[in-house]
């Protein structure tokens, strides 16, 4: 990341009481850490997309992604008010205190399941900033009415991609069914608060889950008809744990080479 | 050529001097063209220039505020902050007459206005239509969303047969 001494974040004022404002930081470092993992996991396609438009595509969302990180972690910072910054949060934690939903950790494994990934994650990240951008806690609005209208773009480009993958030849459909088959069951954890999320919807700062779930099924579910796929259900043994921390082996291997040059040689600038 | 009498600078030529400085990635335009440049306050000594971006991720966004601080620093201002504000989130909108013909002058298509994201369940809808900056063909088709920067979509004219960036509208 860049070095941040010359442009700094507009001061906020932050009102919340000392509970409420823990609460929020490790809700802020969640949605920064899942833009942070998945950004990094498409920008792992740079240089092998399978074609030049798609490569470009998938390097564009990365980057909206990490930029909505660096917003998320800035303010994470300065919610924590312990004197970390946006390059500690980011490089010096381990995996276990990353928490990130298993999906977005998921590797790329081939483009169906990447769209796939992505997919899940849009229409969820797309319905959730359009409600959080009303959210009392002015900066979290902030952040969510910049980056909705990115996210927007991201939801687009999966959808048709879906579409395309479903409703094109015998082997990208086949390639689409298998991904959903593997991927669908990590959709729940998305809307499946925490208890902290569940304290801070309480309160009014975090939208309902339940309430952006017509949306989210309504996009699914068109999407879905348009790819002439028959909506997965949701599988009993759907994969949680990430938001708590209980990642898959995945994750530890994606961190060790983002953190690695922070890790082998602390404090190192451009 | 700087200050007042008193030595402190005045607002009016801290916004002079932002004139000359430009996008990293589309050097024709200055960041007073881009719309960028939120606000200006001067307190005595004390310079704070707000900015904010057009993308979340625009990697520019350092060396915009790196080049405020040099180009403000020759201009005799010492004692400068740059800050970073996210709302309202920029739009296109913002963006003035004359950074538009300075686009469509260097090549990129300026942006179309109204045709704004928020229409996602618009898949494969129509792509906006985009005179060709280089023949003014209205021929042209999208190539793809996501171009060479964050900032910009891929067309291509069907007269003239040229590429082209076009400036989208956000």
């Amino acid at each position: 990341m860049d070095h941040p001494a010359d442009l700094q974040p507009a001061p906020a004022a932050i009102a919340h009481a000392p509970t409420v404002r823990q609460q929020l930081f490790e809700f802020v470092l969640q949605l920064a850490d899942t833009s942070l993992v998945l950004g990094h996991r498409l920008s792992e396609w740079c240089g092998h997309g399978p074609v030049l438009e798609q490569d470009l595509a998938m390097a564009n969302i990365a980057l909206d992604l990490l930029g909505e990180t660096r917003s998320l972690y800035q303010y994470a910072a300065v919610l924590e008010g312990q004197g970390r910054t946006e390059d500690d949060l980011a490089y010096l934690r381990p995996a276990t205190a990353y928490r990130n939903p298993l999906l977005v950790e998921q590797p790329n494994g081939d483009f169906a399941h990447t769209v796939v990934r992505q997919f899940l994650f849009d229409n969820y990240h797309y319905h959730l900033l359009l409600a959080l951008k009303d959210s009392p806690d002015a900066p979290l609005a902030g952040i969510a009415e910049k980056s909705v209208k990115e996210a927007a773009y991201h939801l687009k480009w999966s959808s048709e991609w879906l579409i395309r993958l479903g409703d094109g030849t015998a082997e990208s459909r086949q390639r689409l069914d298998k991904a959903l088959a593997t991927l669908w069951r990590y959709a729940a954890e998305l809307t499946t608060p925490t208890a902290t999320e569940a304290a801070l919807q309480d309160l009014g700062l975090v939208p309902d889950y339940g309430a952006l779930a017509p949306a989210m099924q309504a996009h699914a579910a068109h999407v879905l008809a348009e790819a002439t796929v028959p909506t997965p259900q949701f599988a009993p043994f759907a994969q949680r744990g990430g938001k708590g921390g209980q990642h898959s082996e995945h994750l530890g291997y994606l961190l060790a080479e983002l953190q690695y040059m922070q890790r082998a040689y602390p404090g190192l600038t451009w | 050529m700087v200050a007042t009498a008193t030595g402190a600078p005045t607002e009016a030529r801290v916004w002079e001097l932002l004139e000359e400085v430009t996008d990293p990635e589309v050097p024709v335009l200055s960041i007073l063209d881009l719309g960028i440049v939120r606000s200006v306050s001067v307190a005595g000594p004390q310079v704070t220039v707000t900015i904010t971006p057009t993308y979340s991720g625009c990697p520019a966004m350092n060396t915009i505020a790196t080049d405020i601080r040099l180009r403000l620093l020759a201009g005799g201002i010492t004692q400068l902050t740059v800050h970073n504000q996210l709302s309202p989130a920029w739009t296109t909108d913002w963006m003035s007459a004359a950074g538009r013909a300075k686009l469509t002058a260097y090549g990129i298509a300026p942006p179309v206005d109204g045709t704004a994201t928020g229409h996602v369940l618009n898949l494969f809808g129509k792509a906006t239509a985009v005179a060709c900056p280089l023949c003014g063909s209205a021929h042209t088709q999208l190539v793809n969303q996501f171009g060479s920067t964050a900032c910009k979509a891929l067309y291509q004219c069907q007269d003239c047969r040229e590429p082209f960036d076009y400036f989208k509208c956000h």
